[in-house]
């Protein structure tokens, strides 16, 4: 397959790129743009943070797992193109030496390309922006210094010179789910990659060989959100970034989930999706969906059918999807927000859930009127804990009530204990996860990130 | 109290711009082959068949090599022999490299290095501090026994005693630049090593061994390493062997990188501990006698954890004067990676100990920790005129954490504050707070005393540069830039002039690596007795060229002062040349006033000690465990800052590394020995948003005693320990919740802080 991308300005074209070749590898191998790092090559310590740009967004990406074709017809800026061309410095730069935001130096670069780029999008929230960089040096504090300190200049001229080259689309790559949907018929064994932070992995890490693969972001028709007669439309090769925004006003709890699934990086390459599909049962996509009621629409050929999503999900490892059959939406139904996600995991940011609770739990008159409680990480699957659900319809919404329903979640679910937590303390979270859903709704302090000292 | 200005990292231009080079960043040659080791699946056991055939036929693969294949002794441990590069007939934990793959791209040696079929015998393993007691599996055989009055009798006529225990977790030290070598055979069959090092002369030594060759042909350089904070000490060792064993082999130049899950995998980590402790102590908290057990888990091999365990029972006493007190400690042989150095080295875990029995008896008795805490501090020589002394036998000579903990209390306004916790805690049932003040004595100086010792390497150029090379590596921690700083102040010159250079074996030989925090102690100290030789030979030039006295010889301001005129250093440098004088000078520098005998337990160990305090306030979730910081408060001690800056990002640093080792990072191994948080995805150390949300660090003013490079004071591993804080503050909030003594266990995951709350409720 022959590319063709922006690198920090100038046009690259690269024939016969071998199709899970890393942008990381290709920079620092065959490029020798060694500013770019590699700390895990598996897109959680962000020294490989490259800016990649569309005609209209700048955004962030892991390098390490980020495939040279996914970069077609995009801008890429590396480290090497944050200063201007005369060696003048960026803001962030100049900042990041007066402030000593730099100790050993490795991770430096991503610092550096994640604050370009925030600072390019005018973005302060540089907790959740820098949530995907690890520094282990710093401590952060001074790192934040010079962010702040820099907030307010302006953008260097060469930073807007990142706009993505008009080429025409990679033809070898499908551009519309019909496309797909024939090249799925013709290759059921394929590998779809819609953002590749996970089939990122299988490479980095697993070492496969991928023959066949078909990658998602020339598919525009996948990537649309709409409002439809049925609900929420989300197709399924809508990246997470774009998923947090659209849920903002209509399920902020969701939405704040998503502030910490993965990282900014992960975020803007990783798909909805992608996310359900792969059947992990410690997604976090799959619990607020089954809470929501949400429908998956799936697509073989011309063929089509929905099915409620907790229904997709049959044991671990298994989903009710033939071959060929691929996700092409998620359809959120409308409905009076009273959706409570709680994440639980050992780090507050980029970390994988321990027990990811949903919950949406309806009440008219002080009493339970409808129930729906999902959770990931408490089974092989993500799963609805029904019998706490039934323990609280037509219930009166008290604390009593909630007592009552609490040990229930022993009946739904027998976690397992490994590495993020022991099947004790998953269950009882899970039960008190419950409990403060109520809390919450009596007002009550239930966050630590709520408070300050 | 600053001696310089707070300069940035000497290579922050360089971090910013990704124009700083890594070992993986510099060019190799052409015709460079990559590495990877195949490793054992089973934590011990005999190793029966090695069949590789699948691995020579893989793609790209140029050789692979096992044990028989080695000609010379490759040993890679930095103490003991006990460390072959490739297992020979037994395995000793999963992980363990078994044979080295030499192919064309590091693609293709990673792949290749899983197609090995090694068929093993296996060995029950010995896992657990647990497993190794109930199996007497020791890697010293003798526990040490440290011990300063009758332990024994003075707990028996002490008014109140107390009993407990806590686990300590190991920690990854997540130097965010894997572990990397390079080897380039040169002619006559010498070698040049890149290596990321703290430790230099050890890869040269080792290297040496392994070609059958002698150090004199070995050459190793070290630029700047991606983070060490201990790991790159002795686990360095393995890859520049393999590199060069393997550039032997094929006369090719080799490189070698870890992958990170390999990286974690294989090498050591931080010592996770067991301590048992019982104390005795009167009504208003004084401590009449302690008694600890240390149980020390080593790992596989021997590697540093006899002075890592050590330094743990020389820090049981932290702040302390405690009359009667013996520690005893257990160092234990089990079948997982050998544990090794991290920043503190023992230390930490053994300031831990003293700290929760601190707290522990505050709680039995009611009384704020930190009231207990004061009234058991070493007497200050200033306000006091008997001198405490260790359970080591030595004096402290330099105690001020009575002035500096007044002084940080009054500033973090800690007793209003932990009175409106006190309400906030009656008030909120499910988000508790806690505040909680630690401090920090740390002593400075390697135990194994012949290793005080540091070389230094300065050439004046006849056009005024001057090349500065020292045998400390930099990793990040400001070295180069405080040591360029004595440089430049010692020929008064701009630092500007001064021209860092990588760290070299061929420049300066024999040196100890950079670590127990002495880099700047002793590098700072030689390179300044060199500077001294050339600048006295230039005065002497001047002096009779223009004919003044010598002490009319001034260098100052980037000139030299002659009598009554100036000339520019360049110019003196340039006279000094054409006059014949010698301009290049070793300095070379040893640590005054050590003694110390490990066995015995007695002598004086260090030379001085550094402090620091820190009050650290959280909240919890009493629902989850799920726990934040939200603000610290730090004074700490670093003499005459030779950089504040640079000490103050030591110090930011070192809290929140600190802190991640007893909040998140928890590293867990299944029954079969394997190692399941072997990536970030499953090991966490603190992101951005981890940092406390209000965060102050102030400098104690005050010179050091000892005679130090401009009365500085070591600050790369003391502040770490501030993060003891953190981990009391959890304690503190807890113990909001009922009344039992907390018991929380390290790390103090949201897990184990939700445990702690369920076990101190009432049935």
């Amino acid at each position: 397959m022959d590319i063709s991308f922006l690198l920090n300005g100038e046009t690259v074209d690269i024939e016969n790129v071998e199709k899970t070749t890393t942008l990381l590898d290709w920079l620092r191998r065959e490029k020798g743009y060694t500013g770019t790092k590699e700390g895990c090559n598996e897109g959680d310590c962000g020294a490989c943070t490259v800016i990649v740009s569309d005609v209209s967004h700048h955004k962030t990406f892991n390098s390490c797992i980020l495939f040279l074709p996914q970069v077609h017809g995009k801008a890429v800026r590396t480290v090497e193109g944050i200063s201007g061309p005369k060696g003048q410095m960026h803001p962030v730069q100049s900042a990041m030496i007066t402030h000593h935001g730099s100790q050993c130096g490795f991770c430096t670069p991503g610092f550096i390309t994640s604050l370009a780029c925030a600072h390019l999008n005018a973005d302060r929230n540089y907790d959740d922006i820098l949530a995907g960089n690890l520094c282990r040096c710093t401590g952060y504090a001074p790192i934040i210094r010079a962010a702040q300190a820099v907030s307010n200049e302006p953008i260097p001229m060469w930073m807007w010179e990142s706009k993505a080259p008009h080429v025409t689309k990679q033809i070898e790559l499908p551009q519309s789910a019909n496309e797909l949907a024939r090249w799925y018929i013709n290759h059921p064994k394929g590998t779809i990659i819609g953002g590749a932070t996970d089939v990122g992995l299988w490479v980095t890490k697993q070492l496969r060989e991928l023959d066949d693969i078909a990658f998602l972001h020339q598919c525009d028709d996948l990537q649309n959100i709409e409002l439809t007669n049925k609900g929420l439309e989300i197709g399924a090769a809508v990246t997470m970034d774009r998923v947090g925004e659209a849920l903002s006003s209509r399920h902020p709890a969701y939405s704040e989930l998503i502030r910490r699934y993965g990282s900014q990086q992960v975020r803007n390459a990783a798909t909805i999706g992608g996310n359900i599909a792969n059947g992990s049962p410690i997604g976090d996509n799959p619990p607020p969906l089954i809470a929501l009621g949400a429908t998956l629409r799936l697509r073989k050929g011309n063929t089509r059918r929905e099915m409620p999503i907790e229904n997709f999900f049959i044991e671990y490892g298994q989903q009710d999807r033939a071959p060929g059959e691929f996700l092409e939406a998620i359809i959120i139904p409308d409905q009076t927000d009273r959706l409570r996600v709680y994440k639980l995991s050992k780090r507050f940011d980029q970390d994988i859930s321990a027990v990811c609770g949903a919950f949406n739990i309806q009440i008219h008159d002080s009493v339970v009127s409808d129930a729906r409680i999902a959770f990931g990480g408490l089974a092989g699957i993500p799963k609805r804990a029904t019998t706490m659900e039934k323990s609280l319809i037509n219930q009166p919404w008290t604390k009593e009530t909630i007592t009552n329903a609490m040990p229930s979640i022993a009946i739904d679910f027998s976690p397992l204990t490994d590495m993020r937590a022991s099947a004790e303390y998953r269950l009882h979270t899970a039960q008190n996860m419950l409990m403060r859903v109520w809390l919450e709704d009596q007002k009550a302090c239930t966050s630590v990130l709520d408070v300050t000292a | 109290m600053n001696t310089f200005d707070p300069r940035p990292h000497d290579s922050a231009h360089l971090h910013v711009t990704g124009e700083a080079k890594y070992i993986d960043d510099i060019p190799a040659p052409a015709n460079v082959l990559h590495l990877a080791f195949g490793l054992s699946n089973a934590p011990s056991g005999a190793i029966k068949n090695i069949n590789l055939d699948a691995v020579r036929t893989a793609p790209g693969v140029v050789a692979v090599l096992t044990a028989q294949d080695l000609k010379f002794e490759t040993d890679t441990s930095p103490s003991n022999h006990d460390e072959p590069l490739l297992a020979t007939d037994m395995v000793h934990f999963v992980g363990q490299p078994i044979f080295l793959v030499i192919a064309t791209s590091h693609w293709m040696a990673r792949k290749a290095a899983r197609l090995g079929h090694i068929t093993i015998t296996p060995h029950p393993p010995i896992l657990t501090i647990e497993q190794a007691l109930a199996s007497n599996s020791y890697i010293e055989k003798t526990p040490r026994v440290y011990e300063k009055g009758n332990c024994a009798a003075a707990l028996g006529s002490a008014p109140h005693r107390l009993t407990g225990q806590i686990h300590i977790g190991g920690q990854e030290h997540f130097y965010l630049e894997g572990q990397v070598a390079m080897a380039w055979p040169q002619e006559n069959g010498d070698m040049h090593i890149f290596s990321s090092t703290q430790h230099p002369t050890e890869i040269q030594h080792k290297v040496a061994e392994a070609i059958g060759s002698s150090m004199a042909s070995v050459r190793v350089e070290t630029r700047r390493m991606g983070g060490g904070f201990g790991g790159k000490e002795s686990q360095g060792n393995a890859l520049a062997v393999a590199c060069a064993v393997a550039a032997h082999h094929v006369n090719q130049p080799c490189k070698f990188r870890y992958d990170r899950d390999d990286d974690m995998i294989i090498t050591g980590k931080r010592h996770d501990f067991r301590i048992d402790y019982e104390v005795g102590y009167d009504n208003e908290g004084h401590v009449v006698a302690v008694s600890f057990c240390h149980y020390v888990r080593c790992g596989w091999s021997m590697d540093l954890s006899l002075p890592v365990a050590d330094r743990a029972m020389l820090h049981a006493d932290n702040a302390y004067h405690i009359p009667v007190l013996r520690v005893e400690s257990h160092r234990l042989q089990t079948n997982t990676c050998s544990a090794t150095a991290f920043r503190g080295f023992g230390g930490p875990q053994g300031m831990l100990g003293i700290e929760r029995v601190m707290d522990h008896i505050a709680h039995a008795l009611g009384l704020d920790p930190v009231i207990v805490r004061t009234r058991n501090y070493y007497p200050n020589p200033r306000h006091n005129k008997e001198l405490g002394t260790t359970h080591y036998g030595m004096p402290v000579t330099d105690f001020v954490l009575d002035d500096m903990t007044d002084h940080l209390l009054e500033k973090s306004c800690y007793t209003t504050r932990r009175r409106a916790i006190d309400e906030w805690n009656s008030n909120n049932p499910i988000i508790r707070r806690g505040i909680a003040f630690s401090p920090v004595k740390f002593g400075i100086s390697f135990t194994l005393t012949h290793l005080n010792q540091a070389g230094a390497l300065v050439h004046v150029y006849q056009d005024g540069s001057i090349h500065l090379n020292h045998g400390g590596t930099e990793m990040g921690q400001g070295l180069f830039q405080k040591v360029a700083h004595v440089a430049a102040y010692e020929f008064g010159v701009s630092i500007d002039r001064i021209k860092i250079t990588a760290t070299d074996t061929g420049k300066v030989p024999n040196t100890s690596a950079t670590a127990a925090s002495s880099g700047s102690d002793l590098n700072g100290m030689a390179v300044k007795v060199a500077c001294e030789q050339i600048r006295k030979r230039m005065a002497k030039h001047l002096a009779e060229l223009y004919q003044v006295p010598t002490h009319d010889i001034k260098f100052l301001n980037d000139k030299v002062q002659v009598g009554k005129d100036d000339i520019s250093f360049a110019k003196a440098a340039q006279l000094s040349w054409t006059g014949r004088v010698n301009l290049s000078a070793n300095g070379f520098y040893k640590t005054p006033e050590l003694h110390w005998d490990r066995i015995d337990g007695k002598g004086q160990p260090f030379y001085y000690f550094a402090y620091g305090c820190a009050v650290t306030e959280v909240a919890i979730d009493t629902l989850t465990g799920e726990n934040r910081i939200l603000r610290t408060d730090i004074l700490h001690d670093v003499g005459a800052s030779l950089n504040p800056a640079i000490d103050i990002g030591q110090i930011e640093g070192g809290f929140v590394q600190g802190a991640g080792w007893l909040t998140t990072e928890e590293l867990v191994w299944d029954d079969d020995g394997r190692l399941c948080t072997h990536a970030p995805s499953t090991y966490k150390i603190p992101a951005c948003s981890d940092r406390p949300d209000t965060f102050n660090v102030d400098l104690w003013q005050n010179k050091n005693r000892k005679d130090t490079i401009y009365r500085s004071k070591a600050v790369g591993e003391p502040p770490l320990m501030l993060g003891i804080s953190a981990f009391l503050a959890l304690s503190h909030a807890i113990s909001s919740y009922k009344t039992c003594y907390p018991d929380l266990q390290a790390p103090a995951t949201a897990e184990a802080v939700w445990r702690s709350l369920r076990s101190a409720e009432t049935p």
